[in-house]
């Protein structure tokens, strides 16, 4: 055997803030890797400005550098550290094409760092896909006939020589981005002109209808041994993007030489790329092969860690990642032992004896504008994994773990408003809804045959539906609840809640029904093996297709965390983080820890992160299950974001014993009513607002205080469904339609304070009393949601007499709620004068910010005072400045209008530390936008007179700094007049050349945009057309957009005060130190 | 409908209720399970499975139906039974000619639908092999139609199942003969598809006395206890005395171990799944095999070295001769079901047999 080089330090790339394409998965990879090296005493370098994720925790790197993963700051690093070694595979998209940079540009060679597993020529192999076909096709693995192309004339050859229809994609893109399907020359124009704005090349290649698409994830050592750890298969067919589709694992319909030849071809790309790692290989299969021979294309290749290896990692429970890390080391597979059996060594493919359903998340009704279709550009923000013993039963369960508001399958209510041509159309036309209106058709009675026809979905799966459909109709009828009709429907993935609703009765009352007839859910484990050999895995999962246990109960000393379930829009790898602390900690207590969480894409649900995992819903059904089956001493729900906590009333109800805070004082903060009586009592100040139901009563509170108003509904999280009025018919359209969407909670509506700050109060308390807090502060005015608005702390611009109110305030409501716990207050201040405006008692989205801000734990302290043991914390004043930015993923989202508003609308968050405001704002602008210095254009669109005015002194330094300003004519005119050089643009209406042709050009830097949403309802369409078409060509073209006053003026004078290299480099434990 | 009357019953006692799918029969075997998560066709018909009651771990079988005849690894169901956690009866696959459920009553062979096929896995596990039978069928006749625990390992399966007669297949100017011990039709499409004529004969047969010529031979895998299957140990003796090459497939390992004076044992969980990690000895590869046995070989025999050994149990997993073309292998190169890492075992032995078929 060759002797293994030893390395000293390694420097890690993560994938920074989380967005469309790019998610939690690259934390979970990314701390699998650090921990694998950790173990071999190896000195880990981090580069991640994602502040929120684990692998940033203290204690996993050595050193972790809050800095954009781009080549510039990487090579600082370099410099600054010497690693001897680098891994590009953990870190997603943004860490590959980081390396690919710094290679090209031969910083590798010159600091003489060793790029560890795949090596670099392979990665640019796999990464330019016209080699890359080139390549498999040379090595005889069949890829669909393609071309690649620079420009659009090139393409119009190449979609003439194959024959529509066509697949376009844009080369080094992130998840399928600016890609899709092509059946004439018009779409082709339009998709190849998206593509080259972000890309310069774009492929286009058949397109193959209906085709089924299986993904294979493989690992192999440096000695050639090659192992395929899992195979997926799709529900949808080829031509939805895998992260959009309904994902099966293993995969169901695929005979014994279909999986294993196409097994055979992985291993050979695999080998003849010399990967050392991971790698993920998809392809399309053709369903019906002319001849029976098989039919089979490599679609794609991913020579990294991804979105489906942290799936299949969660799926099979071989911790992909780890093994990875191991392999880049250059070790044997043989010489790395199997972690979740201890008994066997990592060279094996693990068996299933279960069935995974994957299903995406989508929030698309969060944006305004946004087309809905899904294809081969990813929409989703987030994922749910089930495991059952039948697909019908992880099918189910998946889409109750998906929102947390769909009980069934059957629930088609979301096509509630459709027609029948609608309800049709998105049966052809693939949307996030589309297996509803499957479901939908099923009930109907539409042939199966005929779906297929439309859907593409197998059969296979159709039938499965099916089953589900009839079972339902079956008991619907007789609705007899016969102890094999119970099982039966169990057995099917039906929930207690959704069964009481066929037969008129409550989930209470079927779930005292259904134990008094012994049926309970089995607890099986996930052992790689499917029990060949015994072994003690702590991976649990439900199924009623059992008749015996796997585990003995915990009993009264394990402790369960309730996790975060998908992310989504408002609910990210923050809460994650939180949840993964919280059961850290309570080992310190000599307590179990038990995680419920359904999110394949977390920490929390790796297999080393807590005593017991159960990758399960958080239903009050499944939560209640597990607790009395394991027989436990407590619950936290206060860790895992708003799902969780909206569990607390109903857990309690049962008699569950919740650490912290109580459910009734939960309560008392959720109800509007409540917590309102409960400020006046403690005299303490909140905008006026009112609870209505009806549109006299709302009139009547508006005539009284005027518009602007808030108007949201109750239990809100991530700002859903709320929504500034400044109108009377804005509200009544507005009304109409959130109504519709909670019909349990009444609406209310506040006074919406403008020009107001916003500050976010965040603390543990322990028994009513404070032990630690920290005040932050929003960049943006009020009305920006808290977690789109850019947070600065320390506060900048906060008076002392009112940070005293604040935590006055504060030590009063945690006094009168009897707050044991985490939570979290929002402020605004107006005038110096504070209102709350929300408390939550949970943790926040800033609890990592501020935990690592300050060096204290606030999960720490939480779980202290969970057992009495928290003392207070002197507030400590920081030395460095910290900045939170937030991630936008508009560029992914056709249609979206990119603007801030009440409603959130970011998928990610990063902070930077600088020793001034500008500095850590900088950095931290630098770290969620690609900034080009090199560009020396900027537009400015300012819109109102009293924008332009405010604007005026940013408007000098940006010219000041060198920049070529561009405008539309009344802002140049006003500029000009004021003395600054701007240059008169069409408007975006305009003939062209205009506006957007400018921003087309690649010169322009950043784009200006300042627009408010009463603004735009006011003045006439023709403006919002033209703001919009401007922020939509920006963030086409992956340029900074900024549409805040607040946040343009302080980032131009960040800009002007810092050049690139007068930013820091220093590593989180120098910021502390 | 679940009847009452459709069970599995262990030796040891334990009853497990289920939904019959297959024939409405009873039947008795040995009770072991498979991990496979593809493949049920080709188990179902791997004639290494004679006499036993299969359970299937994985969770959802008859997907892909049953494909035409000329896919299975013998022209019958070889196992006694089938258990599944749950049976699908609306295949959808290209290939499928009809469903399991059919198929299995076609054969007249009993299955069984009972959920928690992973607790008889466990407990197979721990229990070490256990007989059993499937009782279906209406409650009366089940009453009635008595079945006895039958322990295959006592009979020799070999026998039952092996050719009566000698069969030629392929065309080719060079002949393998390959020992019929309940071969899987696989092995020979493997050396027909490599241009050789290839005859398969009877277990017993003394291939020395054949009146074709010949270049090699191939003991092929079977089912049950080696040192049951004398005749072919002694024939394998002769053979090695001719100087033949032979290559050893599973069963045919263990005969060529005990040709040699090397021993056997019955392993106290057989290997059955398509995830056995095969390292070649002295060195860094490893390859992922499928593999369907209960017994291995113990000693050595002497002149020969390990080939393969298991890496998670370290159980010997292939002999070769130290300077002779005898060679064989625990696992199935010829794979079907299961992953096809191993298909270079036959070019190997071919290349050191010295054999080149005319033809390719």
């Amino acid at each position: 055997m060759k002797n293994t080089k030893k390395y000293k330090k390694i420097l890690v790339l993560g994938s920074g803030a989380l967005k469309i394409g790019e998610a939690g998965e690259f934390d979970y990879s990314g701390s699998q890797a650090i921990k694998a090296l950790k173990e071999e005493k190896i000195k880990v370098i981090l580069v991640n400005p994602n502040i929120a994720t684990f692998q940033t925790s203290k204690d996993l790197a050595d050193e972790v550098y809050f800095l954009p993963v781009n080549d510039y700051f990487v090579e600082q690093v370099i410099k600054k550290e010497r690693p001897d070694g680098i891994m590009l595979s953990f870190g997603g998209q943004t860490a590959l094409n980081c390396g690919l940079e710094l290679s090209k540009r031969g910083v590798f060679k010159k600091y003489k760092v060793k790029v560890l597993g795949t090596p670099i020529v392979s990665i640019m192999l796999t990464e330019d896909r016209q080699f890359f076909a080139e390549h498999l096709r040379s090595i005889s693995i069949p890829v669909p006939e393609s071309g690649s192309a620079t420009t659009l004339a090139g393409a119009k050859k190449i979609a003439e020589k194959i024959g529509f229809p066509l697949m376009v994609r844009a080369a080094y893109a992130l998840g399928g981005q600016k890609s899709g399907v092509v059946t004439n020359h018009k779409q082709l124009k339009e998709i190849v002109a998206g593509a080259l704005a972000i890309s310069p090349q774009v492929l286009i290649e058949k397109y193959l209808h209906h085709f089924k698409e299986i993904e294979y994830e493989v690992v192999r050592d440096k000695y050639g041994n090659t192992i395929t750890v899992c195979n997926m298969e799709n529900l949808d067919p080829l031509g939805i993007h895998t992260g959009d589709s309904i994902v099966v694992a293993p995969s169901q319909t695929l005979s014994n030489l279909e999986y294993h030849k196409l097994r055979e071809a992985s291993i050979k790309i695999v080998q003849s790329l010399q990967i050392i790692g991971e790698c993920n290989v998809q392809y399309a299969l053709n369903p019906h092969p002319k001849g029976g021979e098989l039919d089979y294309y490599v679609i794609e290749v991913n020579a990294r860690l991804s979105r489906s290896s942290a799936l299949a990692s969660k799926a099979t429970g071989y911790p992909l990642a780890y093994v990875a890390a191991k392999l880049a080391l250059g070790k044997n597979l043989l010489e790395i032992k199997n972690k979740i059996t201890e008994v066997t060594q990592s060279f094996f493919e693990p068996a299933l004896d279960y069935i995974v359903v994957k299903i995406p998340r989508w929030d698309l009704d969060k944006f305004k504008g946004v087309k809905l279709q899904i294809g081969s550009a990813m929409k989703s923000v987030g994922e749910v994994m089930a495991i059952g013993r039948s697909f019908e039963e992880a099918l189910q369960k998946a889409i109750r773990m998906q929102s947390g508001q769909i009980e069934s399958l059957t629930d088609s209510n979301c096509l509630k408003k459709a027609n029948n041509k609608e309800l049709r159309k998105l049966l052809a036309s693939p949307t996030s809804k589309r297996i509803f209106a499957v479901v939908f058709f099923i009930q109907k009675g539409m042939p199966l045959s005929l779906i297929y026809k439309m859907t593409g979905i197998d059969l296979w799966f159709l039938e499965r539906i099916k089953a589900i459909v009839m079972a339902e109709k079956n008991f619907g009828i007789k609705k007899k609840l016969t102890h094999n009709t119970m099982l039966s429907l169990k057995q099917l993935g039906f929930s207690d809640k959704k069964i009481g609703k066929l037969c008129d009765k409550n989930e209470l009352q079927i779930r005292k029904i259904r134990k008094q007839m012994k049926i309970f859910p089995s607890i099986f484990q996930i052992d790689t093996l499917a029990g060949e050999i015994p072994a003690q895995t702590n991976y649990l999962y439900l199924t009623y297709h059992g008749s015996h246990n796997d585990v003995v109960p915990l009993g009264k000393n394990a402790i369960i965390v309730l996790g975060s379930g998908p992310y989504h829009i408002g609910s990210s790898v923050e809460f994650d983080w939180s949840c993964v602390h919280t059961a850290m900690a309570l080992r310190r207590y000599q307590k179990e820890s038990l995680i419920i969480n359904c999110n394949p894409e977390t920490v929390s649900t790796d297999y080393d992160m807590s005593d017991r995992l159960y990758f399960e819903d958080l239903s009050y059904e499944t939560v209640s299950d597990i607790y009395e089956f394991e027989r436990v001493g407590g619950l936290i729900v206060s860790v895992g974001g708003q799902r969780p906590n909206n569990l607390a009333n109903k857990l309690s109800k049962q008699g569950f014993n919740i650490l912290g805070t109580t459910a009734e004082n939960i309560n008392r903060a959720e109800d509007r009513n409540l917590f309102s009586a409960l400020l006046d009592k403690l005299k303490i100040l909140q905008p006026k607002w009112q609870s209505f139901s009806n549109m006299t009563e709302a009139r009547k509170f508006i005539s009284k205080e005027g518009f602007p108003v808030l108007v949201r509904p109750s239990y809100v999280l991530s700002g859903s469904a709320m929504r500034v009025c400044y109108s009377k018919s804005e509200l009544a359209n507005f009304i109409n339609q959130a109504a519709l969407l909670s019909p349990e909670y009444p609406v209310t509506i506040s006074k919406f304070i403008t020009n107001a700050k916003e500050l976010e109060f965040d603390a543990v308390a322990q028994r009513g009393e404070i032990m630690v807090y920290a005040i932050s502060e929003h960049v943006e005015n009020a009305g920006v949601h808290s977690g789109d608005a850019t947070i600065v702390f320390p506060t900048q611009r906060v008076y002392a007499s009112t940070e005293f109110q604040l935590k006055e305030i504060s030590r009063k409501i945690a006094k009168e709620l009897n707050i044991t716990g985490p939570f979290n207050i929002q402020f605004l201040v107006k005038d110096n004068v504070p209102y709350v405006i929300e408390v939550n008692l949970r943790a926040s989205r800033t609890f990592p910010l501020l935990s690592k801000a300050m060096n204290v734990n606030f999960l720490d302290i939480s779980v202290d005072s969970f057992f009495g043991k928290a003392k207070i914390h002197n507030f400590v004043y920081p030395k460095s400045v910290v900045v939170k930015s937030s991630q936008f993923s508009f560029s992914r989202l056709l249609g979206a209008d990119p603007v801030l508003r009440v409603e959130m609308s970011s998928t990610g968050e990063v902070a930077c530390f600088g020793r001034d405001f500008d500095e850590a704002l900088l950095k931290s602008i630098l770290s969620t936008n690609k900034f080009d210095f090199k560009k020396r254009g900027v537009v400015l669109s300012l819109r109102r007179l009293v924008n332009k005015a405010k604007f005026l002194e940013a408007a000098k330094t940006i010219a000041k700094l060198g920049y070529h300003i561009y405008a539309t004519n009344t802002t140049a005119e006003f500029l000009e007049n004021n003395g600054v050089p701007a240059e008169v643009v069409r408007k975006a209406s305009e003939n062209a050349p205009n506006i957007l042709d400018v921003i087309n050009s690649q010169k322009i830097a950043f784009v200006v945009n300042l627009s408010e949403n009463y603004i735009l309802s006011k003045e006439n369409k023709h403006v919002i057309t033209d703001g919009f078409r401007i922020r939509r060509a920006t963030v086409d073209n992956q340029i900074p957009l900024f549409t805040d006053m607040r946040l343009a003026r302080a980032f131009i004078k960040a800009l002007a005060r810092y050049k690139l290299e007068d930013l820091e480099i220093k590593s989180y434990n120098e910021y502390l130190n | 409908m679940q009847t009452k009357s459709d069970k599995l019953i262990l030796k040891s006692g334990e009853v497990i209720q289920g939904r019959s799918f297959g024939a409405p029969i009873s039947a008795s075997g040995e009770v072991v399970f498979a991990t496979g998560m593809v493949g049920y066709p080709e188990a179902l018909t791997d004639p290494s499975f004679r006499g036993q009651i299969l359970v299937l771990t994985s969770p959802m079988i008859g997907n892909y139906g049953v494909p035409h005849k000329k896919y299975w690894e013998s022209n019958k169901i070889q196992v006694a039974g089938l258990v599944v956690c749950n049976y699908i009866d609306t295949p959808s696959h290209h290939t499928s000619k009809e469903t399991l459920g059919k198929w299995l009553k076609r054969f007249n062979i009993p299955a069984l639908e009972i959920k928690d096929t992973r607790g008889l896995t466990q407990k197979l596990c721990s229990d070490g092999v256990l007989l059993g039978k499937i009782i279906c069928g209406l409650p009366a006749q089940a009453g009635k139609n008595k079945v006895t625990f039958d322990d295959p390992n006592a009979r020799n399966l070999v026998a039952e199942i092996s050719t009566k007669k000698i069969r030629m297949e392929g065309q080719g100017k060079k002949t393998i003969v390959v020992i019929d011990c309940g071969i899987k039709k696989n092995i020979v499409r493997q050396l027909v598809q490599r241009g050789f004529k290839v005859a398969v004969v009877p277990y017993d047969t003394d291939v020395t006395k054949l009146l074709f010529p010949m270049d090699a031979v191939v003991i092929s895998n079977g089912p049950g206890d080696p040192t049951k299957v004398h005749a072919t140990i002694l024939n394998v003796k002769k053979i090695m005395a001719k100087k033949i090459p032979i290559l050893g497939i599973c069963l045919g390992n263990q005969i060529l171990a005990l040709a040699c004076g090397g021993t056997t044992y019955k392993l106290p969980f057989g290997h059955r799944s398509q995830n056995q990690p095969c390292v070649l000895s002295g060195t860094n590869k490893c390859y992922l095999t499928t593999q369907n046995h209960g017994f291995a070989v113990k000693k050595i025999p002497k002149d020969f070295r390990e080939w393969f050994y298991n890496a998670n149990d370290n159980t010997n997993e292939g002999i070769i001769h130290k300077s002779l073309p005898f060679m064989s292998v625990q696992f199935h190169p010829e794979s079907s079901p299961g992953p096809l890492d191993t298909d270079w075992i036959f070019d190997y032995f071919l290349k050191k047999a010295g054999v080149r078929s005319n033809s390719l």
